[in-house]
């Protein structure tokens, strides 16, 4: 039908005209055009960096535009900072939220906003009341007094929605709301979402998952590098429609992967026990093994022991009692140096903390491990022609952009430095290859790039050992999976017989042991 | 004409917030121009000042040689912690360090006696291993007990500046109804003809050529030609060398360095005592070529502090650390002739061209600012 037809019956509550907004040089929206309609789910499709969040914050009064105009209920507005953005109807929650831990949600929700019964005194009687009352008109259950700390990540966002509706929000941005979600956490979000537009709200996603943008979302605005590229039904296209038109060009979804039969047994993790920062244990006996040939994946939410599990293997953090072996001798608490030596390569979960010298540029960032080594230092001379040859070779190899190997690493995109890294651990031709989630942030088209090279270092039978949070990478990419909770492996499958909503009760602690 | 300004201030803009020289030639010119709003304030002609400073600084061959003299020690302070710099520490001890290491000297320059040139070589090797020994020990403090290295390096400099005193009033050390200690022996002395231009025959030569008795009225000597030396060894170790990998690593970022398999403990240790090892060369240099003996002080001399502002202004670049170094001596040197008739304004003037300088090198959002502002309000309208 398309989309003028779709929305010529529906009431704009908000059009943003012409929006561009210049950083100097630099067009982070370029023309953007954004109509939002009463009742309906406008999601906000782009890669990382391609301008969704300048648009938003324009919206919101952080940003003010170069050119262009807002429209809110037909009245052309001047936004010149977030106070005027909520009196006008519009709500933001963050992707980071802003609660105040100690406090209870209800306290939360009425901040800045308190009902106050004569001589300023705080009525908290009204605010429990008032609390409720929304809360189950849009089916967001919480509890008003429980207090921030103790619940759940999931209901942490649902506080944040209702402080934005208690604040009378008739338009709610949600910033890429599922990312720190479990999966059932997900599909709770949507029905809340379906609750509100049911109600009369209007919602903008933001986001750069296609799955949770044709579950909720009505229309789609994609970006692409600040440019205005389409503005679709959701209902009349489907996930790879969408991101080729992100990406901007075809994308394949679907893990090529051949079956495999695993070989030998090649590390092991026995009983191990690893503290975390504040000294409270965060792996707690756990126990895993990897054969030759197999790709092993680790799904859990963060924060259950993942960090740390992977910094007591790798020689960063200090093993408390256990044992870590890897072709049959003991790594137990050997220092980074000692590890990589056992053939044993990362990509770090932080790319940018742990996986890169950002000052460095790409050459010198290529020999981190083996900068010692002849033939890039001879007599503790580095060559640099030798590694510069090194460089180009990864660089060609890896398909890193720019095509420079004198490039900082700083100057790179997200993408482009997990190519370098991943470039420089795959040519160390590990036995045991760990990736922490090697695709956080990064476009289908890198995404596609990082599994496919996951996948040939596993079909060169060597072993890979997979950590993320994205469940769908873990699903599609892994031949058994493990599920950490709490610092145990509180199950573990094979890849072909995994659902997606046993590993996500798993996750969440409701598995059976 | 309107619009070639505006061309103008944009080029200035890039110049000066894009290219590191320009940006810090920029910091210089702004540095003199504040130090000459102070002159004029106090009523002095910041012109006659300037001219009469650079005069005192170019006009006589002697006076270039103390230019170059004032300079070397800061050259190498300033190379000491520029590398520290580079290598993600902040050694405030290149103080201390100086103490230590012309102590050494004056200590193996007096009490050993070895033929001419052994004596040399032996002082100040002796003495850059003292100095590198007390970096090292603040490394060491900090890779062991997490002691930050400007809190260690602090105290290790008052008690460099005791230790001195102590031992110049210990006997033997002190020389008899003096403050100072005894002064080295002949062999260890590295001025530039000692002998000769004492001599019956030196100073009749002398006595024919102007040119060369003014110059070597100087304590000219070795040392600017080995800081020289110095900064060339430290780029070439910095950027050429795997050590100075491992060391840019770990200073860049230390996660990134210990991920990659590099011990981040042991490197800010041997980071540590290059560092003291480049400032105690420095004290070293200034015993054997300049003062002989080291004597009672009252408060620290700042050749450790000035090397701070060194390193600074030339962006910790070993090589730029020569240049600044220069600059610095030649601002002391060339300041202390502002005093004399016909200006007789007060030298601290200098000192305030050179905290200036260091300001607007330090802040380099405000020049960035400045330049900027009308640009701005331009393009939000």
């Amino acid at each position: 039908m398309g989309y003028e037809n779709v929305t010529k019956s529906l009431t704009k509550v908000i059009e943003m005209k012409n929006i561009t907004k210049k950083f100097g040089d630099f067009v982070a929206n370029d023309s953007v055009n954004l109509d939002v309609f009463k009742g309906k789910v406008h999601a906000l499709l782009g890669e990382n960096g391609a301008g969704k969040s300048t648009l938003m914050n324009i919206l919101y009064g952080l940003y003010s535009p170069t050119s262009g105009e807002i429209l809110i209920n037909g009245k052309k507005v001047d936004i010149t900072n977030p106070n005027i953005a909520i009196e006008h109807g519009i709500g933001m929650v963050h992707q980071h939220f802003m609660l105040i831990k100690p406090f209870t949600v209800a306290q939360n929700i009425i901040l800045g906003q308190e009902p106050t019964s004569k001589m300023s005194v705080l009525n908290m009687k009204k605010a429990l009341k008032d609390v409720k009352e929304i809360s189950e008109r849009y089916g967001l259950y919480v509890d008003p007094n429980a207090k921030i700390e103790d619940i759940s990540v999931g209901m942490q966002q649902r506080v944040e929605i209702l402080k934005a509706l208690y604040r009378g929000a008739e338009i709610l941005i949600l910033d890429e709301p599922t990312a720190v979600l479990t999966p059932q956490e997900i599909v709770e979000l949507i029905q809340i979402i379906k609750n509100l537009t049911k109600e009369g709200k209007s919602i903008i996603l933001i986001s750069h998952k296609l799955k949770e943008i044709t579950d909720a979302a009505d229309f789609c605005l994609i970006i692409r590098r600040g440019k205005h590229i389409d503005t679709v039904v959701v209902s009349e296209t489907d996930e790879e429609g969408l991101a080729s038109k992100m990406v901007g060009r075809e994308v394949s979804f679907s893990v090529a992967k051949d079956d495999k039969e695993a070989g030998d047994e090649i590390f092991s993790i026995k009983d191990l026990v690893v503290k975390d920062n504040r000294d409270i244990i965060a792996v707690d006996k756990l126990n895993l093994s990897l054969k030759k040939g197999e790709i092993l994946g680790l799904a859990g939410i963060d924060g259950n022991g993942q960090t740390e599990l992977l910094e007591a293997i790798t020689g960063l953090r200090k093993v408390e009692s256990g044992e870590i072996k890897i072709n049959g001798e003991n790594i137990t608490n050997k220092t980074p140096f000692q590890v990589i030596s056992k053939k044993i390569s990362h990509i770090p979960e932080d790319r940018q903390k742990r996986g890169l010298v950002l000052d460095f540029d790409i050459s010198e960032n290529a020999i981190l491990e083996n900068y010692y080594k002849n033939p890039f230092a001879k007599r503790g001379v580095l060559q640099y022609n030798n590694i510069k040859i090194y460089a180009k070779e990864l660089i060609d190899k890896f398909d890193v952009r720019p095509r420079e190997e004198s490039k900082m690493a700083r100057t790179l995109s997200g993408g482009n430095q997990q190519k370098v890294i991943i470039a420089r651990e795959v040519s160390n031709d590990p036995d045991l290859l760990i990736a922490a989630q090697p695709t956080r942030g990064l476009d289908v088209g890198a995404i596609e790039f990082v599994h496919k090279a996951l996948i040939e270092q596993r079909d060169n039978d060597k072993a890979v050992f997979l950590i993320s949070f994205e469940l769908d990478e873990i699903m599609n990419v892994s031949d058994r999976i493990a599920v950490i909770y709490e610092g145990k492996i509180v199950g573990i499958m094979d890849a072909k017989d995994a659902e997606v909503e046993k590993l996500g009760l798993m996750m969440a602690g409701g598995g059976n042991e | 004409m309107k619009l070639t300004f505006k061309d103008l201030r944009k080029k200035l803009y890039i110049f000066a917030t894009e290219k590191t020289i320009g940006f810090t030639l920029i910091s210089i010119f702004l540095g003199l121009v504040v130090g000459a709003i102070f002159l004029a304030a106090a009523g002095f002609n910041p012109f006659q000042a300037y001219w009469v400073m650079l005069r005192g600084i170019f006009a006589k061959p002697s006076y270039m040689s103390y230019t170059i003299i004032r300079a070397t020690p800061l050259i190498l302070t300033g190379l000491s912690i520029a590398f520290a710099f580079k290598t993600g520490l902040f050694n405030i001890g290149a103080e201390g360090q100086f103490i230590i290491g012309s102590v050494a000297a004056t200590a193996t320059g007096y009490f050993l006696h070895l033929p001419l040139l052994i004596h040399i070589p032996v002082v100040v090797i002796s003495a850059v291993l003292a100095a590198g020994i007390w970096g090292g020990i603040a490394g060491y403090f900090k890779a062991k007990f997490g002691v930050h290295e400007v809190i260690s390096t602090i105290m290790l400099n008052w008690i460099a500046l005791y230790f001195q005193n102590f031992l110049i009033y210990t006997k033997g050390f002190q020389k008899p109804g003096g403050e100072t200690s005894y002064s080295i022996q002949p062999t260890a002395n590295m001025m530039i003809l000692k002998t000769w231009k004492q001599s019956e025959a030196g100073r009749e030569w002398l006595l024919q050529h102007p040119f060369w008795k003014d110059l070597l009225r100087t304590p000219m000597n070795w040392g600017f030609v080995i800081a020289i030396l110095m900064a060339i060894l430290v780029w070439f170790i910095l950027n050429k060398t795997a050590l100075g990998y491992r060391l840019r690593a770990v200073g860049f970022n230390k996660f990134a360095a210990e991920y990659g398999g590099i011990n981040v403990n042991k490197n800010m240790i041997i980071s540590m005592f290059i560092a003291g090892a480049l400032a105690g060369l420095a004290g070293a240099l200034q015993v054997v070529g300049v003062s002989h003996k080291v004597t009672l002080i009252a408060a620290m001399e700042g050749y450790g502090f000035d090397g701070i502002a060194v390193a600074l202004i030339a962006n910790s670049n070993a090589l730029g650390c020569i240049l600044a170094g220069l600059l610095f001596g030649a601002l002391k040197y060339g300041g202390t002739k502002i005093q004399m008739f016909p200006v007789k304004a007060p030298s601290e003037v200098i000192n305030i061209v050179i905290g200036s300088i260091v300001f607007f090198i330090s802040i380099p959002k405000l020049i960035k600012v400045i330049l900027s502002r009308k640009n701005k309000k331009g393009s939000t309208k």
